[in-house]
């Protein structure tokens, strides 16, 4: 380790911690890096620029006679553009292509997320497996009657209620269908709004099956096929909704059977949830169907008794990234940090072992991991490291908890290996997470007059001036957390109540905001009294990025609870992705544009280089689906954006001025509707 | 800081729902599992309970499921810091403790019968103050009011006000208001009640100031009334607990007024209220909610001083109520209507029998009228000593350019309710058997006759603006001018019976809708004809006619008959289009004239309900004034509940008392000789019912040739089944009998 220290001391260039971060933890743990010559993802991002051309999403290399490559001059192109591939793309063209295989990787990795839960459902319904139980029977009869499967039957003339096996059975094979059927369009478009689905319908855009829309962009976005943006990006529509519509909603929904929807719950976040004298588990990448099963494991009697056993007062167990917020959710296991802090977890010392699956792993963790005890364990066929000290421990849904518990076990057994160097950082903070689309309504009136229309008649009141949705990664070329911070602080401030998911929900947790008493710091007075009066957070965590669908379905129920318009481009709401790096976050901004929200990304943006394809997504979309992209990376300014968006759909619905209060009299009653 | 809030009251929670349980426990130690347990006269079990979860409480072992229910809505507590959201805990610890409430309030009745006093008014001699929950008859009778907006709301009170003085200073203002008071609960020992008797305030259903009962727990109550006003006019099923508890949000005008500290367990109750769309506003310093949503504004409002609590409370409910000001020394408006004026407190009196009360409305010429001019001719009450009788003459005449002779009865059946609405006046009677009963307070505070003329002038601008220009009152009190008035007005009288009496359905081709209870139940639309009055027995065609001419846009609409589609059964084309556009689509069609066959719908008001006896091959009719089993099996109450909310039954049709004897009554299932009543139907209905209509059933069974017909009616000292009421009917050879099958 003394060696490791005079290297780092020698090293040409590194992240200035300051800068890198508005993380105290996280800014510790990177001098602690670069004290100990360990390289992370901050130096890098010093060391190496990124492509000036693909950056502007102008490089195209999908043929061998490229990579073309058409930056767009600094002045930009007066008159004509006659930048051109070899074959003639032009860099519409390019871009659009380029963004489709970007919405392609994004839905194709949101939803092969689903289909592994789809799978575990199907095995779990018919009772193949031991260790997944159907746990949430009233979402499952909810899902199901929401996507057609009959929860009640007809018994000699008298109705009663279908068999639960029978409906989980049915609704596994129907969901599993929605991948590769070969007839009609996707069942769960039709919860959205009427008026929306008519729209998808009109353009032409309902996907067919899930992994049809993705292949048909790989084939359409080959060399030489199609060579309108326009018609490409119609075909980014299909694929993004077969994500937020279908892939990641099927994800949701039947992750919350198997494992429990959430429900609000106290937790912490950052890395100061590690604990010096446990043995520490971190827990990262996507799908819930490992990590559910390691909660389990490590929370058994057999495994701490194993671990007091090995010297660990217990096993403490965090999250990053996805799993974090997936366990976050439904048990309260503390996240340990956002996805820039994957490595920092190991260069604590005090990590047994990062269990990972699937997406936003770093490669890098393997070399750090080889300066500790830490064993780094793949579990994914599909997400395995080149590097040899990384273990692969296959997981099969068959023999779950056996799985897991070899997991649990290999990290008690490493605990007695742990270095004396150890520095847990103290920063954490109390969260409060666990909100879902059927919690929220609880807690807007409880189990008799629970309702979102108490949310909307608070913004219709104009207490709260509209909701926006802030999600996604980190980007280590931007500072860690302050586009996220920032961006919901300043919407918070201006009375926005802010749904979070993914790193952002993380980001926000480690500054507090996660938590009740943040109302009367950060909020606006309107804003601030009704979070007092409901008892929440201004920023409700709706779990991890396929949970992007919550916020779907949210805002669907907003729609239907009424007086906010009739589709979600009526709403006064806006989403925004502050930090966003990953292909996914194309994707979902995509298919929240396509329904209809007005979708802000900061830090960069892969079409700079195109102009007019640019426009098509920044103002023609408006038009076709009434939600558009934009960006914006300085994140007052983003926000601000969000915020006079929101102010325009107040207008548009008549409730931008103050209400009146209306007394009703006689006349006015009679007048009422039904019940 | 709602966080406060929350804490004490699911710790109140906690205690009453405990409370109960314990409670429960022990009663099952010494009383039967099986044990009846009732509120009085309902059909509704313990109403709360069974309106929102459907379970039917019967006895104490009955109470063990929803007594558990209440439990499992028992939130975790609030923690003091990162709390977890706690706005829907907060409420469902207030509905857990809203059912405890009930519960509790069953096993008083069970251990003390009588410890409440069920009827209208207290017995305050005997110290039975206390009135318990309304039973349905005061439920039906009352949600009337609620349902014409004659009473456009309530305020349940709580605790006691500082001083008896505050106390009867804020009932009043409601009183003014047209509100009624709903009392519960003590504060420090004493409750609005013992200080409105203290003060000298009149109580009971009748001035709309309700003791519920001494305790938090009587509160329940209210909700209770509340609830059933939802199923019995709003048509909801029981345990249809969201649209049950949103009709109470947006049709009952209902909230809390908290006088005194605060326990957890008034905080509980409170919360439990929110539940409903009923805000709480208090006198003390507790702390606020302000945001919106589950009540319609405001949800609960501290610190509100005692002469501005009245105010704001219609406003934070979101209600508009008009305070009509008349220019007389007394109090004025609908909740003294009500008000008796005892032996102990009488001052004079005109009428009763002890001298000549006439009243009479007229037309006049615009020329010969002057408006405003109020004449008493004779003595007035300050020439009275204490226990003085007058007679008295009413005469009001009336001109303007849209007045019609028609409107003349009309105009005058408001003399009964507008004087009655005088606080220390009563009215009895109407026409030329009026009484008039002044106190000694009105007198103290200055009464006068003359005040009489001045009601009357203000009011009919104020309700019948629309059709007349000037109203002159004059009132005699010499005999022999009032009874040459008397003798004028019975020759009117007498032209105007008979004019009603003689039209007929065919003789015109315009019925009225009437959709005034539409503000309760939605789905139901009323049409009357001039043989088919209105079925609440408040308005008949002329009334409708009346009313659609003075608000052409107001509840009573025309309907153009349009083609006759059956005589027999009564149904007309343009009356389906009518009803199938006013029902919002419920019902597409129904016949004025039969019960069998697609009845006329009910909104739940209705005086009476017919239903067919099958066996008997005829039908009987019940008022809701009768407690008691009828033939059909069902007690009022019963068939109302299945009757209400504009839902078409064949076999059961809601009707006014006066259309028993209508000739178009029920015409369709009675002889097939078109001109037959349908009355020769009717086997069975209470007997205070049949004595009340004596005089026309004799008449009427006069008219078909049935002299005796009043004798062949059996009712409840005949029997109370269809087969003990079967050997009256063929000792007495009633025509039912030998007609063709009644269902067909």
């Amino acid at each position: 380790m003394a060696e490791e220290k005079d290297k780092s001391a020698k090293a040409p260039k590194v992240a200035d911690p300051v800068n890198a971060t508005t993380d105290m933890a996280t800014r510790e743990m990177i001098i602690r890096s670069q004290k100990m010559g360990i390289e992370t993802i901050f130096d890098r991002a010093e060391t190496m620029k990124p492509c000036n051309i693909g950056l502007q999403g102008t490089c195209c290399k999908n043929c061998a006679m490229g990579p073309c490559r058409l930056p767009l001059p600094k002045g930009g192109i007066e008159g004509e553009d006659t930048r051109k591939g070899l074959c003639g793309a032009t860099a519409n063209t390019i871009a659009a292509r380029n963004f489709l295989r970007m919405i392609a990787a994004g839905a194709a990795a949101h939803s092969d997320h689903g289909r592994t839960v789809a799978e575990v459902f199907l095995a779990a319904a018919r009772k193949e497996t031991e260790d997944y139980k159907i746990k949430d029977t009233v979402k499952l009869l909810n899902v199901a009657e929401a996507m057609g499967v009959a929860t009640k039957v007809e018994v000699d003339g008298e109705t009663k209620d279908r068999d639960l096996d029978e409906v989980a059975l049915e609704l596994a094979e129907l969901a599993l269908g929605e991948w590769g059927k070969m007839e009609g369009t996707l069942i769960n478009l039709k919860r959205a709004p009427q008026p929306l689905y008519e729209r998808w319908e009109k353009l032409g855009v309902l996907p067919r099956n899930i992994d049809r829309e993705i292949v048909d962009i790989m084939h359409r976005t080959h060399m030489g096929v199609d060579q309108d943006y326009k018609n490409l990006m119609l075909q980014g529509t299909r694929a993004a909704l077969a994500d937020g519509w279908g892939g990641s909603m099927i994800a949701t929904d039947l992750q919350d059977i198997l494992f429990g929807s959430p429900s609000p719950l106290q937790s912490e976040a950052n890395l100061g949830i590690m604990k010096e004298d446990h043995v520490n588990i971190i827990v990262h990448g996507h799908e819930p169907v490992l990590s559910e099963m390691i909660v389990a494991a490590s929370q058994s009697k057999e495994m701490l008794d194993y671990a007091k056993e090995k010297g660990a007062k217990g096993i403490q167990l965090g999250g990053i990234c996805c799993t974090a917020n997936e366990i976050l959710q439904r048990h309260g296991i503390p996240p340990a940090g956002t996805f820039l802090q994957q490595e920092l977890a190991i260069i604590t010392g005090a990590c047994e072992a990062m269990v990972v699956d699937v997406q936003c792993v770093f490669q890098n963790l393997a070399n750090v991991a080889k300066c500790f005890h830490t064993k780094l364990i793949t579990t994914h066929p599909m997400a395995k490291m080149e590097q040899d000290n990384v273990l692969h421990i296959q997981f099969d849904e068959h023999y779950a908890m056996e799985d897991a518990k070899r997991i649990v076990k290999m990290a008690i057994d490493n605990f007695s290996n742990r270095g004396a160097d150890v520095m847990i950082p103290r920063q954490k903070a109390t969260q409060i997470a666990g909100f879902g689309v059927e919690s929220i309504q609880y807690h807007l009136g409880g189990t008799f007059r629970g309702d979102y229309y108490t949310l909307n008649d608070n913004i219709i009141n104009g207490r709260i001036r509209g909701i926006a949705g802030v999600v996604g990664c980190n980007n280590a070329r931007t500072r860690h957390n302050e586009g996220h911070i920032e961006i919901v602080k300043e919407l918070i401030k201006n009375d926005v109540i802010v749904l979070t998911t993914g790193c952002n929900g993380i980001a926000c947790a480690m500054e507090g905001l996660l938590t009740p008493e943040a109302a009367g710091v950060y909020c606006g007075p309107g804003l601030a009294e009704v979070c007092e009066t409901v008892g929440i957070p201004p920023v409700l965590h709706l779990g991890s990025c396929v949970d992007n669908s919550r916020i779907l379905l949210a805002a669907t129920e907003v729609v239907k609870a009424g007086g906010l318009g009739s589709d979600l481009k009526d709403l006064p709401a806006a989403g925004s992705a502050p930090e966003w790096m990953s292909e996914k976050a194309i994707s979902i901004g995509q298919y929240f544009v396509a329904s209809g929200v007005y979708t802000v990304f900061g830090a960069t943006f892969p079409t700079t280089g195109a102009p007019v394809f640019e426009k098509h997504l920044f103002e023609d979309m408006a038009k076709m689906y009434g939600g558009r992209w934009d960006y914006e990376p300085d994140p007052i300014l983003h926000a601000r954006k969000m915020i006079a968006h929101i102010d325009a759909k107040r207008k548009e619905l008549g409730i931008d001025k103050a209400r009146e209060r209306v007394l009703m009299d006689m006349t006015d009653r009679q007048k009422l509707d039904a019940v | 800081m709602s966080k406060l809030i929350a804490f004490a009251a699911i710790q109140g929670g906690y205690k009453v729902v405990s409370q109960a349980e314990g409670e429960l426990d022990k009663m099952l130690k010494s009383y039967d599992a099986s044990t009846k347990v009732e509120f009085p006269n309902t059909g509704y079990f313990l109403p709360v309970i069974y309106s929102l979860t459907g379970m039917k409480v019967e006895t104490l072992e009955d109470m063990k499921a929803p007594l558990e229910f209440a439990r499992k809505l028992l939130p975790p507590h609030v923690k003091g810091k990162h709390h977890l959201p706690f706005l829907g805990p907060l409420l469902d610890a207030g509905m857990a403790a809203i059912l405890a409430y009930e519960l509790k309030e069953g096993m008083r009745l069970v251990k003390e019968p009588d410890f409440y006093y069920p009827e209208e008014d207290p017995d305050i001699e005997n110290g039975k103050i206390w009135l318990g929950p309304a039973d349905d008859i005061v439920l039906r009778k009352r949600g009337v009011e609620f349902v014409d907006g004659s009473a456009p709301g309530f305020a349940a009170i709580v605790g006691a006000a500082p001083s008896p003085e505050i106390a009867k200073q804020i009932v009043e203002d409601y009183q003014r208001r047209n509100l009624y008071i709903f009392c519960a609960a003590q504060h420090r020992g004493t409750s609005v009640i013992d200080q409105l008797l203290e003060a000298g305030v009149q109580i009971g259903w009748n001035t709309r100031i309700v003791p519920f009962g001494p305790d938090i727990s009587s509160a329940v109550f209210a909700l209770g009334f509340a609830n059933r006003a939802a199923m019995a006019f709003g048509g909801l099923q029981p345990g249809d607990y969201k649209r049950i508890l949103k009709y109470n949000k947006d049709r009952i005008f209902a909230f809390v007024n908290a006088l005194g500290d605060i326990g957890t367990e008034w905080g509980v109750a409170a919360a439990g209220c929110v539940n409903w769309g009923f805000p709480t506003l208090a006198d003390t310093d507790i702390p606020e909610i302000l945001p919106t949503g589950i009540c319609t504004y405001e949800h609960v409002v501290a610190n509100v001083p005692h002469d501005e609590i009245v105010q704001r409370s219609v406003e934070v409910r979101g209600l508009k109520v008009t305070v009509s000001d008349i220019d007389i020394p007394c109090a004025f408006g609908p909740a003294y209507e009500g008000e008796r004026v005892r032996g102990k407190d009488l001052y004079g009196q005109m009428g009763g029998g002890k001298t000549q009360c006439t009243e009479l409305v007229k037309m006049a010429d615009m020329k010969e009228i002057e408006d405003g001019k109020v004449e008493v001719v004779g003595s007035d009450v300050g020439d009275m000593k204490e226990g003085d009788t007058l007679p008295l003459g009413i005469y009001v005449q009336i001109a303007g350019r849209e007045f019609q002779p028609d409107f003349e009865p009309i105009l005058e059946r408001q003399i009964h309710h507008l004087i009655n609405y005088i606080q220390g006046v009563m009215h009895i009677g109407q026409r030329d058997i009026s009484w008039i009963r002044v106190s000694k307070a009105a007198v103290e505070k200055g009464f006068t006759l003359k005040d009489i003329g001045v009601v009357l002038h203000a009011k009919m601008h104020q309700d019948f603006g629309k059709v007349l220009d000037k109203v002159q009152v004059t009132l005699y009190t010499g005999k022999k001018d009032v009874d040459k008035l008397t003798e004028r007005a019975r020759d009117e009288y007498k032209q105007r019976d008979e004019r009603v009496e003689n039209m007929r359905d065919e003789d015109v081709d315009t019925y009225y809708s009437c959709t005034l209870c539409q503000s309760f139940a939605p789905n139901h639309v009323c049409s009357v004809s001039p043989e088919r009055t209105g079925l609440c027995g408040a308005y008949n065609w002329m009334d409708c006619k009346a009313s659609f001419e003075i608000n052409p846009t107001g509840p009573n609409q025309p309907i153009k008959k349009g083609e006759t589609i059956d005589p027999r059964l009564g149904q007309w084309k343009g009356v389906n289009e009518f009803v199938k556009q006013a029902s919002r689509g419920a019902v597409d069609s129904y016949n004025f004239y039969s019960i069998v066959h697609d009845p006329m719908t009910t909104c739940g008001c209705c005086e009476c309900i017919a239903a067919v006896l099958p066996t008997c091959n005829g039908v009987m009719t019940v008022g809701r004034e009768y407690t008691g089993d009828t033939p059909c099996g069902m007690k009022f109450t019963t068939l109302a509940g299945v009757m209400g909310g504009g839902a078409k039954s064949p076999g059961f049709v809601g009707h006014s008392k006066f259309n028993v004897t209508q000739r178009k009554f029920i015409r369709g299932d009675g002889p097939p000789d078109m001109e037959t009543g349908g009355i020769l139907r009717l086997v069975w209905m209470p007997k205070g019912l049949k004595e009340e209509l004596k005089e026309r059933i004799d008449a009427r069974g006069e008219e078909l040739g049935y002299p005796n017909l009043y004798e062949m009616i059996a009712d409840e000292t005949v029997g109370t089944s269809e087969e003990e009421i079967m050997d009256y009917l063929k000792e007495k050879g009633h025509p039912a009998l030998d007609m063709e099958s009644i269902v067909g």
